[in-house]
């Protein structure tokens, strides 16, 4: 056993690299379900908005602060378009017609890029001074993804104590729990709601951009990320934060341990979890807490 | 109380049937005439269009019997469903083997075809229709997405390259091959008719009763008495031998299937068209079916393959300009006459 973590470090380690921008990813989606019961399907095409501000930004290897103004872009680039589907969605309260809605902008949005960037796979170098490796178990392993894992911790402590200790938070969790009763204490949820869509937007975005090094950017990704960050926030359980993390990573974990042991079913391996999670435990294994808690 | 309430519910359910045939619509003669007049029309299309939009005609008219199936669940029963391809899938993939290994007749290969679509559905939906909302719907989405790896990893059916060198079908075992464009349509039209008077029949049948039901009100149902387990699996094995029969139909079509037919985008095109025509009225959406090949298809190849931003932009505006879909409109348009009057 110890023998086969010897060997498999790096596909573990690449797994919970995949899982973390998975959970940056996928906690938007997730968190926008939770408070708006909306089932975002632009989300996908938010996420490649981001991965293509790497594409246009990044010639070569980005400099430090490149890299960072990339990813402010990139947040901008989500916010505004998460604000924009949010006040799109808002009148429509029919979960179907809500479906064609965000999958009508994600197609637009997909052609949009095609258009701009074309349809050919484009790499995006890992910025320069996370760009070299580190010795592990003897082999060399790429900081990059260590940073992405530091990364998705990071954003997970942060999402946790703005969500569960701040003013904002309970405003964001009150209004899950009870829409009429915030507004009657004198917030506008709509706007509350939209800065929710906006953030998670903006975490796609960021995500997506910080992805891109290892999965591309490319005309469909948005398709596998949307399918990607479903399976995860439907094993996780819809509207839990901790829910998105535990899928994020069982995620993580499948597409790549998956993809090293049975190779060609590790798409098999993924929906299958999906379903057998949803028969066993159809709330999801770690469902939003009474109280609207994250 | 509950006496009560449990006989409004059951007398409640007399008009609503009664208002299918009645309310907000003209009477049964005129529907009928109304039918008769598109079925015509579509029976003549071989005379006015060119092959390759009449092969286009044939695919919406398959494409909208998967969309019919898929609106059987989610307008009818009240369960969206994104799985239906898989059984779109089987049906496709068997009629092609029938054809290459076992005989060219279309009327074989569909019935093979629904069988194998609606063996799958029972298979699967023993343990998908257990659940509801969002949860069915994900299942649905793994069923979906299990079939479209399946058959891209299994090398017997071509794998990814798809199933190709299927022979073109005939009617009757060993009769005359269907090459003319004309006569592969109207083959795919029988299939169409056949497969669209079943799901009418089925939803003015009691089942369709007792499917609506579930949608309307599961508990209320299983209080009286209704098995609703029951309802929901014969209406879903239904619905997939739908499917299969739409499947058989799009290959006599196109001679071709691969994974990429039962692909996400197809599963949620099938669930947008849906939604697109107005869930719950049977031809809406057909017409929302044919609306979303129309465009993506027709106009796209116009404008350079812009065909799925077209799309998009199509399921945005009718989000606003069609609440109720296209079957809406009909209704919108007799309100409005009424309030006038």
């Amino acid at each position: 056993m110890l023998a086969w973590f010897d060997a498999n470090t790096a596909t573990i380690l690449n797994g919970l690299a995949l899982g973390a921008v998975l959970f940056l990813i996928a906690v938007g989606l997730s968190l926008v379900f939770g408070t708006m019961d909306v089932l975002n399907l632009a989300h996908g095409a938010v996420s490649l908005m981001g991965a293509y501000v790497g594409v246009a930004m990044y010639g070569a290897a980005p400099t430090t602060g490149m890299f960072f103004l990339a990813m402010a872009i990139a947040a901008a680039v989500g916010f505004a378009a998460g604000g924009v589907l949010a006040t799109m969605v808002s009148p429509v309260r029919n979960h179907l017609r809500q479906a064609l809605l965000t999958l009508g902008m994600a197609l637009i949005v997909a052609e949009l890029l095609q258009e701009v960037f074309g349809p050919e796979v484009r790499s995006v170098p890992v910025p320069e001074f996370l760009s070299s490796t580190v010795s592990l178990m003897g082999n060399p392993y790429p900081v990059y993804r260590l940073a992405m894992v530091a990364a998705g911790i990071v954003v997970a402590v942060v999402l946790y104590i703005v969500l569960e200790r701040t003013r904002a938070g309970a405003i964001v969790r009150a209004t899950v729990a009870d829409r009429a009763m915030v507004e009657a204490i004198g917030i506008r949820t709509k706007v509350v709601l939209a800065l929710v869509f906006g953030g998670g937007a903006a975490l796609a975005a960021v995500g997506g951009l910080l992805a891109a090094p290892i999965l591309g950017a490319q005309p469909g990704l948005d398709d596998q990320i949307l399918l990607l960050a479903l399976v995860i926030v439907v094993i996780g359980g819809l509207g839990s934060l901790r829910g998105a993390l535990l899928g994020a990573l069982v995620v993580g974990q499948v597409q790549t341990i998956g993809v090293s042991v049975v190779n060609e079913f590790a798409s098999f391996l993924l929906f299958a979890a999906l379903a057998a999670v949803l028969l066993f435990r159809p709330q999801g294994l770690l469902p939003a807490r009474k109280g609207a808690h994250v | 109380m509950s006496a009560t309430n449990t006989l409004s519910g059951l007398t409640a359910d007399q008009p609503g049937t009664t208002k299918l045939f009645n309310t907000g619509a003209p009477r049964p003669a005129f529907r009928l005439f109304v039918a008769v007049v598109i079925l015509l029309i579509l029976v003549a299309l071989p005379f006015f269009l060119a092959p390759y939009p009449l092969s286009l005609a044939g695919r919406a008219l398959a494409f909208g019997l998967l969309v019919v199936s898929v609106d059987l669940l989610t307008g009818v029963m009240g369960m969206p469903s994104l799985g239906q391809v898989a059984y779109f899938g089987a049906g496709a993939y068997t009629a092609g083997l029938v054809g290459i290994h076992l005989s060219s007749s279309g009327l074989v290969q569909l019935l093979i075809g629904t069988l194998a679509g609606a063996a799958l559905a029972l298979l699967t939906g023993a343990v998908a229709v257990r659940t509801a909302g969002i949860v069915f719907l994900m299942i649905t989405l793994a069923i979906g997405e299990l079939a479209h790896i399946g058959v891209d990893s299994l090398s017997v059916v071509g794998a990814s390259n798809g199933l190709a060198g299927i022979p073109p079908v005939s009617v009757l075992p060993g009769g005359e091959p269907l090459t003319v464009p004309g006569y592969l349509y109207w083959w795919v039209l029988a299939v169409f008719v056949i497969g669209f008077c079943a799901a009418v029949i089925l939803n003015r049948s009691p089942l369709g009763r007792s499917m609506r039901g579930v949608r309307d009100g599961e508990l209320r149902l299983r209080a009286l008495g209704q098995n609703t387990y029951s309802v929901k699996l014969i209406a879903y094995t239904i619905a997939g031998g739908v499917a299969g029969a739409a499947g058989t139909a799009w290959v006599a079509q196109t001679q071709f299937i691969s994974p990429g037919d039962l692909g996400f985008d197809m599963a949620a095109f099938a669930l947008l068209s849906v939604v697109l025509g107005g869930a719950g009225s049977l031809w809406g959406p057909v017409i929302g079916a044919g609306l979303v090949i129309f465009v993506r298809d027709w106009l796209g190849g116009y404008i350079e393959g812009r065909g799925t931003l077209l799309l998009g932009v199509v399921f945005v505006i009718a989000v606003y300009v069609l609440p109720r879909g296209v079957a809406g409109i009909k209704g919108r348009s007799l309100r409005r006459k009424s309030s006038d009057s």
